[in-house]
């Protein structure tokens, strides 16, 4: 494509509303639906805490009473105690909520909207409405999922992955496969549709709107995480889309896609479906899974390097090698679905390959891991609340990956396949590095979307609990999942080879409550700062991408209807002849001795 | 979409690289020539790139859907092949006429596709004339929702055989598979209403993108048709 066309400047701007509902509820504006997501995110992170709060202190003391649960749950938890039920119902609303409306959400929805734009220069995304849909269609979603807590029979107990036949078959299967798993397929399609429509966004606004100069080997690896993300969710949200199809014709039309023949279920026998696999859906599914965990870590690997080049104030080791990297993860990502799935029976060949092409994942995410190290190393690091976090979400990320090695040997996923191992370390890579994936981000960028800095001695209060809670919840669970204690159990204290471990259970749900309860001083950190914070500098990181070009919060079309011109690339950081010790992407001034 | 000015017969002239000061400009120069897909200026040149992204989920939709077939098909023994109704062969030459019209409207919609033959910049015909590219539109929905129609009638002449959803896996997929691609037509004839509104005055640079970007959209959807139409065949 020719440059002249690659550079044009004229950009899709729509004028800046006036009245609260346009300007605040449905909002055209990306940084308005970008924090439209962040809260979202935020309200679900939260709910999804509490959920696994209650989980935590039921499979410690199965019969104690819950204050308030009797109340909200008068049938799941009768006098305040859950049944066995209403404890795998919260698992799969902890799950879903957290997959889907946190770690996909927040980091690309939330982030990704609000500065992608700003960092290639652009005055909005390509296509406005759909970006307003698209965030509109994720909330109808959260609200149908949340719906499910108070339909008769309750929220579902297929987990998030809802294997059938359980998920297929009806009320038959207990409370909650009824209207509340009806309920999850249709939360989980608005939100595969919505998820498209956002990805194509993010897609086209990276293609065509970049500003003049701004090269794709000039971009922010922010921008490369976002961009890749958004073709994996391309490629795979609408394989889950037509899973789901199938999954609620099963429910509601009578199909048998995935029910087999001959089912007994609580004594009855299903006369009426035969000849489905539940297997095909564990394909279908984890064909989307699979790439949908690095959905929610790339974006985090984006800013994770953003910002460790800025504070450790030096460019990113290897900037091709981390596009590449990217590349590579996302690639392979689409390869290894079966290795979910080494427990299914499948042929020991297909197992070999799964396993194979699952710890070549292992090559680019060295590469990643070994060019942060190199970022830092003799970097003049300064560990703002936002640095810390970045280094502990590599931390989170080697320690997470490294029982990645382990699960993907098929003899040895098939012992730790249903314990604890699984269960930490899903939660170190996936869940809690991805998180502090979206801790540095939200300490990085507020003072650009506020205008205002968050409290670092508060920020650093959390991260430390944060940091420990998270290591002392997951480390003990892998050494459960060695010694055989088992997931999805609603209690461990029925069983006598389990309670040698019930001490080990104790103190991960004393763990938990600390580390919950240290959120709620990033929560008062986050709104005091809002309002009372301390007033930002356009940059107060001295960083070099094209959003600290502009006021905080950035004006309704960014730049002011002038787009920026873009000399270099984003990390040119210990500058030797530059005034500061770096140079902006806007700074004219030309390198001697770096060709760009 | 009304900042686009008209496309600037000079642009053309001047060759590909004749407005360089759009580059660094004010922002409201435009770009080149509008009738050529690679110049276009950025509001429109985006719905370009769009519609070929968006084809991307489509395709692991009906992927997903026909390797389920395949599989399902496979696994188990109690599928018993189908006899479809010959009334979709009449559905497949609508749908294909239908590409064959929009592709006539997209052509007489596009001004730089004659001035290749014109031998003279002044023989440019900038603004082609409405009625011509508005007829083909008009005949391209009329024959889309005729396939519609279609589709409507062999699904009532299978329920009249008593071939339901829930018959067989086999007719399970095959209404799944027909009524997915139904519905993704559907939203085709919607968006190319709205174009055709949209040129029924005066064929604009956005009416002209409309046509094509709606036009690649329609094709695809007729690909996607005749690939079902080789599944249903090749694995009955």
């Amino acid at each position: 494509m020719p440059e002249a066309a690659r550079t044009q400047v004229e950009h899709p701007a729509h004028a800046a509303p006036a009245g609260f509902i346009r300007k605040y509820i449905f909002s055209l504006d990306h940084k308005v639906i970008g924090t439209q997501y962040f809260f979202l995110a935020l309200f679900s992170v939260f709910v999804g805490i509490i959920l696994s709060v209650l989980m935590r202190f039921h499979l410690v003391w199965p019969q104690a009473a819950i204050p308030g649960l009797g109340a909200l749950a008068p049938t799941g938890a009768a006098g305040g105690v859950m049944t066995p039920e209403f404890y795998l119902s919260l698992m799969t609303i902890h799950g879903t909520i957290m997959v889907f409306f946190v770690l996909t959400t927040a980091p690309q929805g939330g982030f990704g909207n609000y500065f992608l734009p700003i960092q290639i220069g652009a005055a909005d995304m390509a296509f406005p409405v759909l970006n307003m849909l698209s965030f509109w269609i994720t909330f109808v979603g959260l609200i149908v999922l949340l719906a499910a807590f108070v339909v008769s029979g309750g929220a579902p107990l297929s987990g998030w992955t809802a294997y059938p036949p359980l998920s297929a078959i009806g009320q038959i299967a207990g409370p909650g496969q009824g209207t509340g798993q009806t309920l999850w397929i249709l939360s989980i399609a608005l939100f595969t549709v919505a998820s498209v429509l956002g990805a194509l966004n993010f897609i086209v606004t990276t293609i065509d709107l970049r500003a003049p100069g701004m090269s794709m080997m000039r971009l922010p690896l922010t921008v490369w995480a976002w961009f890749i993300t958004a073709i994996l969710g391309l490629l795979a949200f609408s394989v889950l889309l037509a899973a789901g199809i199938l999954l609620l014709l099963d429910r509601m039309a009578g199909t048998s896609f995935f029910i087999p023949a001959g089912l007994v279920v609580n004594d009855q026998m299903l006369l009426n479906h035969q000849g489905g696999s539940p297997l095909l859906w564990q394909h279908l599914f984890w064909f989307f899974g699979h790439p949908e965990v690095y959905i929610a870590i790339l974006p985090g690997m984006g800013a994770v390097s953003q910002i460790l080049s800025t504070f450790a104030r030096k460019p990113i080791f290897g900037y091709r090698a981390m596009v590449y990297a990217l590349m590579g993860i996302g690639f392979l990502g689409f390869m290894v679905w079966g290795h979910h799935m080494f427990m299914s029976g499948m042929s020991p060949y297909s197992a070999l390959v799964f396993s194979v092409m699952t710890m070549a994942i292992g090559v680019p995410s060295a590469i990643k891991t070994f060019n942060w190290i190199g970022t830092l190393w003799g970097g003049n690091i300064q560990f703002t609340t936002a640095m810390l976090f970045a280094i502990g979400f590599v931390s989170l990320f080697v320690t997470g990956g490294l029982s990645g090695l382990f699960l993907a040997q098929p003899s040895v996923d098939i012992y730790f396949h249903d314990t604890y191992f699984v269960v930490g370390h899903f939660h170190m890579i996936m869940g809690v590095a991805a998180i502090f994936g979206i801790f540095a981000a939200t300490y990085f960028w507020f003072p650009k979307m506020y205008g205002r800095m968050m409290n670092e001695g508060w920020g650093k209060l959390h991260f430390w609990i944060t940091f420990v809670g998270v290591y002392a919840i997951f480390t003990p669970m892998h050494l459960l999942g060695v010694v055989g204690s088992p997931r999805r159990y609603s209690q461990f204290t029925e069983y006598d080879f389990l309670k040698p471990l019930a001490g080990v259970h104790e103190f991960i749900t004393i763990a938990a409550f600390i580390t919950a309860t240290a959120q709620v001083v990033f929560l008062f950190n986050l709104f005091y700062s809002i309002w009372k914070g301390r007033k930002a500098e356009i940059n107060p990181w001295h960083c070099t991408t094209l959003e600290w070009t502009v006021p905080s919060p950035p004006p309704h079309d960014n730049f002011g209807g002038r787009p920026p011109t873009v000399y270099h690339g984003a990390y040119e950081y210990s500058v030797p002849d530059a005034k500061a010790d770096y140079l902006m992407q806007t700074d004219a001034a030309r390198l001697p001795a770096l060709k760009h | 979409m009304a900042t686009i000015s008209p496309p600037r017969r000079a642009a053309k002239l001047k060759g590909p690289e004749g407005d360089d000061g759009g580059r660094f400009g004010d922002g409201r120069s435009g770009g080149g020539g509008d009738g050529d897909a690679f110049r276009l200026p950025l509001p429109l040149r985006r719905y370009h790139t769009g519609i070929w992204f968006a084809l991307v989920p489509i395709v692991m939709l009906f992927m997903a859907l026909s390797s389920a077939y395949v599989v399902r098909q496979g696994l188990s023994d109690d599928w018993r092949s189908m006899a479809w109704p010959h009334l979709l062969w009449w559905n497949s030459a609508v749908l294909l006429a239908s590409s064959a019209t929009l592709e006539v409207a997209r052509r007489k919609s596009q001004p730089w596709g004659m001035a290749r033959h014109s031998q003279s910049g002044a023989k440019l015909q900038l603004f082609p004339v409405a009625p011509a590219v508005k007829k083909w539109l008009m005949t391209t929905l009329a024959l889309g929702l005729l396939f519609l129609a279609g589709q409507l009638l062999a699904w009532k002449q299978l329920v009249a055989q008593g071939v339901y959803l829930a018959t067989n896996p086999s007719s399970s997929f095959f209404y799944v598979l027909t009524a997915t691609h139904a519905v993704h037509l559907l939203g085709g004839v919607v968006a190319l209403a709205w174009v055709t509104a949209k040129c029924w005055k005066r064929l604009e640079p956005s009416g002209r993108t409309g046509v094509t970007v709606a036009g690649i959209y329609w094709h695809f959807m007729d690909a996607v048709w005749i690939y079902l139409l080789l599944l249903l065949v090749l694995w009955p």
